[in-house]
């Protein structure tokens, strides 16, 4: 019970950490709104490692504390809807069987940005961001995919942790 | 390092591509609608609105000035004035742009819903 703590611990100082190096890297490349989503990199390797439920708090906690860190309202709202969401699909993804890391996590990504958009079109009042929806769609598939690829090889080496 | 993919993690990819794909096209075939519209204005009198959806030839003042739209944008093809200042602007397609005549007191002005620059709240 003691080491769940400090795992839990150890999980969330990592997704914050990353959430700051993610602020670091000028990741532009002319689309905005797109970025990696490496704190999602935690959020894919406790999915995998912690219980549902701790992955859900970890992701609510990461989202909060790096918005009143880095962020503003706007962007815990957004993260909060995307994160959610993304967090929700992976579970279900996992839970149905027959999907790699990768794919469990390309399902995340893509659900992250289609959170957004449906937070976006709330406050805009108004369908015309929709258009953006391809963009991001083929975006979360890609940035998806990368962080399943890292998270299957972290994964991997974490074998010998057991909670 | 070997990338291992699962049968339904490749139908995955598929369904999201497909998705993009249509959500792409079907945008490019409604959204023609939200592409805007011109109005045509004479002595400062308005003369008409026309669609930048369908193509179209509008003859102003009797065929003074002729204005076209073709793909989205509007254009004025010929007039009688000696300058041709008007026709030798360029297509408008985006919100407030605008084509003068000034011999013939027309202009033509974009009302769109698309406006050229983008406001966004992203981090």
């Amino acid at each position: 019970m003691r080491s769940r703590v400090a795992y839990f611990g150890v999980f969330t100082a990592l997704a914050l950490i990353f959430s700051y190096v993610e602020t670091l890297i000028p990741f532009q490349i002319g689309i905005p709104g797109v970025k990696l989503g490496l704190a999602n990199l935690v959020i894919v390797v406790a999915l995998y490692k912690l219980s549902l439920k701790e992955t859900y708090l970890l992701s609510i906690v990461r989202v909060l504390l790096s918005g009143f860190l880095f962020g503003n309202y706007f962007s815990i709202i957004y993260s909060l809807a995307g994160g959610l969401l993304s967090l929700t699909v992976m579970a279900a993804l996992k839970r149905f069987g027959g999907f790699s890391v990768m794919g469990v996590s390309l399902a995340g990504g893509v659900f992250h940005n289609i959170g957004q958009l449906l937070i976006a079109m709330a406050v805009v009042e108004t369908y015309s961001v929709m258009y953006y929806l391809p963009v991001l769609l083929v975006a979360g598939m890609i940035t998806g995919f990368v962080i399943g690829l890292v998270s299957n090889e972290m994964l991997k080496r974490l074998v010998n942790i057991q909670m | 390092m070997k990338i291992k993919l699962e049968k339904r993690d490749k139908l995955l990819i598929v369904i999201v591509v497909c998705v993009a794909l249509c959500a792409f096209l079907a945008h490019q075939i409604i959204g023609g609608d939200g592409a805007g519209k011109v109005t045509v204005k004479v002595n400062g009198e308005l003369k008409g609105t026309y669609s930048l959806a369908e193509d179209q030839t509008i003859e102003i003042n009797g065929g003074t000035n002729i204005l076209q739209i073709k793909n989205g944008k509007a254009d004025m093809t010929e007039a009688d004035c000696p300058d041709q200042l008007c026709v030798n602007q360029r297509a408008i397609s985006r919100q407030g742009e605008s084509i003068i005549c000034l011999p013939h007191k027309v202009v033509v002005e974009v009302e769109s819903s698309e406006s050229s620059e983008l406001d966004a709240v992203t981090n």
